[in-house]
C-alpha cells in the first residue's frame, strides 16, 4: 500500500498535467478571456443549444427520384427514336407503374430500337445496369429500372443536393456550417448562431427549377380554368393567380429550355418599371439555344417557370442573343435576391423538406451556460463541505480528487473535440455527485476495517481492495448504459452520453488512483497511530 | 475536528422483516402506474407525437399574455396549442401537435411552426422568439422507436452483465428493480402530466445507471458475505449486506442528491423536467435496491453454494494425492 514507486507517481502526475493543460483554453473562454494566440488551443465546442443556432434536418422524397428519371428517360428514347435513321416510329408513349412503356409502330424493329436505346440502359459509370429492357406481346416495349439503378440515382442526387444546399448556405454568410448527409435521403445542416432561421429555411426549401417554354396560345380559356391543356402541352399554375384572369396557362411540352445553363444570376432593378427582378447570364451553349428559341418565336409569349409554377410570361419582342435574360415575377428585392443566390447555387435535384428543427435563440443559450456554470459551482462547493464534513482529511483528497476530475473532464472533451450541449452541463454536474461515490465506498470500508480492530495501514489498504470489485462493476453498468445512450441517442442526448462516459473513466482515475497515491504518501510520512475517519 | 456520521456504527435495522408488505405495495404501485400510463397516458412532447414547441420571450411585458396567445394560435386552424410559463412570467412555451391526419405530411410542421411564429411576430413586435423545435410525424416515430429500443437494450445489457459476473438470480434481480424504477417514475410522469420528451429518456438511462450502482454495492456486499458466512440463513445475511452498506448507501445519495438540487434550483429551465425526473429517481432507485433487489434473491433461492469454487477433477486428484502422503 505504501509502496508507490516514483516511476508511477511521475505517470499519474504528468497524465494529470496534460489533461490540466489541455483543460486551459476553454476554461479561459468559459470565463470569457483570452488564450494567448501563439499557443496551442485545443477547444471544446459549444453545443447549438449553448452558443445558439439551429438544426435542421431536411428530407428528400425519393419517389421524386424515381419519377424525373422516368420522365427524362420518356423524352430521351423518343428524341434517340426519331432521330434514328431510318426513323423508328412508336405510338403511345408513356411512364405507368414504375416503368417507361411504349409501342412500336412495326414490330420487326424490336432489334433496332434495342439497339437505339441500349446505351440509355447503361448510363451508371460503375457499370452496373440500370434498366431492364423487355419486350412483351410482339411489339410493346417495357423499360424498367433496376433497383440498383434507382439506388444510384437517389445518392446521386443527395450528393449534389448536399452541394447545392453548402453553396447556398455559404451565399448567406454564416459560419462555421455543418452539412452533412445522414441515411439515404436525409441532410443534417446545422449552423451556429444564426440570426434569422426563418430566412434560411425559405432558402432551403426553395428547389430553383427554372424553365423557359412556350406558350400554347391554341389553349381554349374554358379548358384553362379547369386545368387543361391541349393535347402536347402541359398545364401549368401561376405562381401568383389572382394577378391574372386564370389558375395557369398551357405550354408546350417541348422545345424550351432549362436553366441549368446558368453561368450567373444577380438581382437587379428593371431599368423601365424598377420593378426587382433577376438577371441570368447564359453559358455558350445556353446562349445559344436561348438565341434560337427567342429568334424562332419572335411576338409569342414564352412562360417562365420556377418549381412548375408560372412566374410570369412576357412576350418576345426581339430576339435575345446576347446570352443574358431577366426574370420578372413581382419579386421583392429580398426575394429576387434569394431567387438570385438559389440560381447561382443551382437547382436541388430533388425538393427537400425541413422534418425537424431545433433552432435556440441566442439569448436562452447564454442563458443556459450561465445558470449551468452557477449550478455547477454552487452544488460543487456544497458538496465539497459534505464530503469534508464527513471524512475529514479523506474527504479532502476527494474534493481534490474532484477538482482534477472535473479539469480533466473538459481536458479530454478538448482533446478529442467534442461538443459541450445543455444536457453535457447536467452530465456534468451529475458526474462530480457520482463521482464521489468510489470515495465514499473507499472510506466507509476503511471506517470498516477500522471498526474490525485492523491498524491503520492495513485497513486503508483493505479498503482500497475490498471497494474496487464494487466499483469496477458499478463503473461497467454506467458504462453500458451511456454506451447506448450515445449509440442510440440524437444530437444533445448523444453529449450527455459522451460527457458521462469521460466523466465515468476520468472519476475512477482522480477517485481511486490519484488519491490513494496521496493517502499512501500522507500515510508514509506521518505515520498516524489511529485515523479520524 | 469531530466529522458527520450518518448512520451509527453497529446500526441494524431489519429491514428484509417487511419485504412482504413492501413487495405488495411496490406491485400495487407499478400496476397502478402501468394503468394510468395506459389509461391516462404520458404528456408526450412533441420529440414523440410531432408538431412544434416554440419558446417565446416578451421582452417589453411583465406577463406574457397567455389567454390571448391561445386564442390568437388557436385561430390558425391547427388545433389548440398548449401554453405554459417556464422561468420567469414572460417567458412560455407554445407547444402545438401535428393535426389530426398530418402526421403522414413531411412538411406540415414546419410550415404550421412558420406560421405561428410569424404570426407572433407580427402581433407581438416585443416578442423574442427563443427557441423552436419542430419534429415532423415520420422523425417523431424514429426517436419514439429509438428511445424505446434505448431503454430495452440498455436494461438487457445490464442485466446480462450482472447475470456474467453474479449468478442469475442476481441478474434478474437487478432487472426487475430497474423494471420498478422505470415503471414508478413513467407512472409520476402521468400523474404529474409533465412534459415527457427525448431528455426524459435520457434521465431514465441515467436512473438505470445509478440505480445499478446502488444495486450493484448492495449485491457486491452480499456476494462477499456469503463467502465469508457460509452457514448464515440467506435473510439474516441479506439484512447484515443492506447494513453494512447503509452508511455508503446514505452518504452517496445525499451527495447526488445536493448537486441534483443546486441543478433543480439554479440551473436552466430548460432541463427541469430532466433534473426532476432523476432526482425522484435517486430515492425510487435508493429504495429499489434494497427492497426489490435483495428480498428477491429469497425466493428465487440463492444459495451460498453458488459463490464457493467448485472442486474440479484436477483438484480432486491433487487433493487425494497429498492425502495419500
Amino acid at each position: 500500500m505504501l509502496d508507490f514507486p516514483r516511476w508511477k507517481q511521475a505517470f499519474y502526475w504528468s497524465l494529470t498535467a496534460i489533461a490540466l493543460l489541455a483543460a486551459m483554453p476553454s476554461m479561459f473562454s468559459l470565463g470569457n478571456l483570452d488564450w494567448p494566440k501563439a499557443l496551442p488551443a485545443p477547444h471544446i465546442n459549444l453545443g447549438l443549444d449553448l452558443a445558439g443556432g439551429s438544426h435542421i434536418l431536411l428530407e428528400a422524397n425519393p419517389e421524386q427520384v424515381r419519377r424525373q428519371r422516368l420522365d427524362n428517360m420518356e423524352e430521351d428514347v423518343q428524341n434517340r427514336l426519331r432521330r434514328a435513321n431510318p426513323q423508328i416510329r412508336i405510338g403511345d408513349i408513356s411512364t405507368r407503374d414504375g416503368t417507361v412503356n411504349f409501342l412500336l409502330a412495326d414490330a420487326s424493329q424490336v432489334d433496332k430500337a434495342r439497339a437505339e436505346i441500349e446505351p440509355l440502359l447503361n448510363a451508371n459509370a460503375s457499370g452496373a445496369r440500370e434498366w431492364d429492357f423487355q419486350v412483351v406481346e410482339g411489339n410493346r416495349i417495357v423499360l424498367r429500372p433496376t433497383k440498383g439503378g434507382i439506388d444510384n440515382a437517389i445518392a446521386q442526387a443527395m450528393d449534389t443536393a448536399v452541394e447545392v444546399v453548402r453553396k447556398r448556405i455559404d451565399a448567406l454568410g454564416t459560419r462555421e456550417p455543418t452539412i452533412i448527409r445522414q441515411g439515404a435521403d436525409r441532410i443534417v445542416v446545422q449552423v451556429p448562431g444564426l440570426k434569422d432561421p426563418a430566412a434560411l429555411k425559405s432558402q432551403l426549401g426553395q428547389t430553383a427549377k427554372l424553365e423557359f417554354k412556350l406558350v400554347d396560345q391554341s389553349a381554349l380559356a374554358d379548358d384553362l380554368l379547369k386545368g387543361i391543356a391541349p393535347p402536347g402541352s402541359q398545364f401549368v399554375p401561376y405562381a401568383d393567380p389572382s394577378k391574372y384572369g386564370a389558375p395557369g396557362l398551357a405550354v408546350k411540352r417541348y422545345g424550351g429550355i432549362k436553366g441549368d445553363q446558368l453561368t450567373n444570376a444577380v438581382q437587379s432593378n428593371d431599368q423601365q418599371t424598377n420593378e426587382a427582378v433577376v438577371s441570368i447570364t447564359f453559358d455558350q451553349q445556353g446562349g445559344a439555344k436561348f438565341a434560337k428559341l427567342t429568334s424562332e418565336n419572335v411576338n409569342k409569349p414564352f412562360a417562365i417557370i420556377l418549381d412548375g409554377k408560372v412566374l410570369s410570361a412576357p412576350n418576345i419582342n426581339e430576339p435575345i442573343l446576347g446570352g443574358t435574360a431577366q426574370i420578372s415575377g413581382g419579386f421583392t428585392t429580398e426575394t429576387a435576391n434569394q431567387l438570385a443566390i438559389n440560381l447561382r447555387s443551382g437547382a436541388l435535384p430533388v425538393d427537400l423538406k425541413v422534418v425537424e428543427e431545433r433552432t435556440v435563440g441566442p439569448d436562452l443559450g447564454a442563458d443556459s451556460i450561465r445558470k449551468g456554470l452557477i449550478a455547477f459551482m454552487v452544488g460543487t462547493a456544497a458538496l465539497m463541505a459534505f464530503m469534508i464534513a464527513t471524512y475529514g482529511r479523506f474527504g479532502i483528497y476527494a474534493c481534490v480528487g474532484l477538482v482534477i476530475n472535473t479539469l480533466m473532464i473538459l481536458g479530454v472533451m478538448a482533446l478529442a473535440n467534442t461538443t459541450l450541449t445543455l444536457p453535457g452541463i447536467a452530465g456534468f454536474v451529475l458526474t462530480i455527485g457520482a463521482a464521489v461515490d468510489a470515495n465514499v465506498l473507499i472510506n466507509e470500508r476503511i471506517r470498516e476495517e477500522r471498526a474490525r480492530g485492523r491498524r491503520v495501514v492495513q485497513a486503508v489498504d483493505a479498503g482500497y481492495k475490498e471497494a474496487s470489485r464494487a466499483i469496477f462493476d458499478a463503473n461497467v453498468t454506467n458504462v453500458i448504459a451511456a454506451v447506448l445512450m450515445g449509440y442510440f441517442g440524437s444530437g444533445p442526448i448523444r453529449g450527455f452520453a459522451i460527457v458521462l462516459i469521460i466523466g465515468i473513466v476520468t472519476s475512477v482515475f482522480t477517485a481511486v488512483t490519484l488519491t490513494r497515491m496521496w493517502v499512501a504518501g500522507w500515510l508514509r510520512k506521518a505515520r498516524p497511530a489511529d485515523l479520524n475517519l | 475536528m469531530k466529522l458527520l456520521k450518518l448512520v451509527p456504527d453497529n446500526t441494524n435495522i431489519r429491514f428484509l422483516r417487511w419485504r412482504v408488505p413492501f413487495y405488495v405495495i411496490s406491485s400495487l404501485l407499478m400496476a397502478a402506474s402501468l394503468f394510468l400510463v395506459f389509461t391516462k397516458g404520458l404528456n408526450m412532447g412533441v420529440d414523440f407525437i410531432g408538431g412544434q414547441m416554440i419558446r417565446v420571450t416578451f421582452v417589453q411585458t411583465a406577463e406574457a399574455p397567455v389567454a390571448q396567445l391561445r386564442e390568437q394560435v388557436g385561430a390558425l386552424g391547427y388545433g389548440e396549442p398548449t401554453i405554459q410559463q417556464y422561468g420567469k412570467p414572460n417567458e412560455v412555451s407554445i407547444r402545438m401537435k401535428l393535426p389530426e391526419g398530418a402526421e403522414a405530411d413531411p412538411g406540415i410542421s414546419d410550415a404550421m411552426a412558420k406560421r405561428i411564429t410569424a404570426d407572433i411576430r407580427a402581433k407581438h413586435p416585443d416578442a423574442r422568439i427563443d427557441g423552436i423545435d419542430s419534429v415532423s410525424g415520420k422523425v417523431s416515430k424514429e426517436l419514439g422507436w429509438i428511445a424505446f429500443q434505448a431503454l430495452g437494450f440498455a436494461a438487457l445489457a445490464i442485466a446480462a452483465y450482472i447475470w456474467f459476473r453474479f449468478e442469475w438470480q442476481f441478474g434478474v434481480g437487478a432487472l426487475w428493480s430497474l423494471a420498478h424504477d422505470v415503471t414508478l417514475t413513467l407512472g409520476l410522469f402521468a400523474v404529474t402530466q409533465m412534459e415527457f420528451d427525448l431528455n426524459i429518456v435520457a434521465a431514465l438511462l441515467t436512473l438505470i445507471g445509478y440505480s445499478l450502482n446502488d444495486t450493484i454495492v448492495v449485491y457486491d456486499r452480499i456476494r462477499e458475505n456469503m463467502k465469508k458466512y457460509r452457514k448464515m440463513p440467506i435473510p439474516e445475511l441479506l439484512d447484515l449486506s443492506v447494513n453494512e452498506t447503509l452508511s455508503r448507501t446514505i452518504v452517496t445519495s445525499l451527495s447526488v442528491l445536493i448537486t441534483l438540487l443546486a441543478l433543480l434550483l439554479l440551473g436552466p429551465n430548460v432541463i427541469f423536467g430532466f433534473t426532476a425526473a432523476i432526482t425522484l429517481g435517486i430515492f425510487v432507485g435508493t429504495y429499489s435496491s434494497i427492497y426489490m433487489a435483495a428480498p428477491i434473491l429469497i425466493w428465487l433461492k440463492v444459495t451460498p453454494t453458488s459463490f464457493i469454487p467448485q472442486e474440479t477433477a484436477l483438484d480432486r486428484q491433487e487433493r487425494l494425492a497429498r492425502e495419500q502422503g
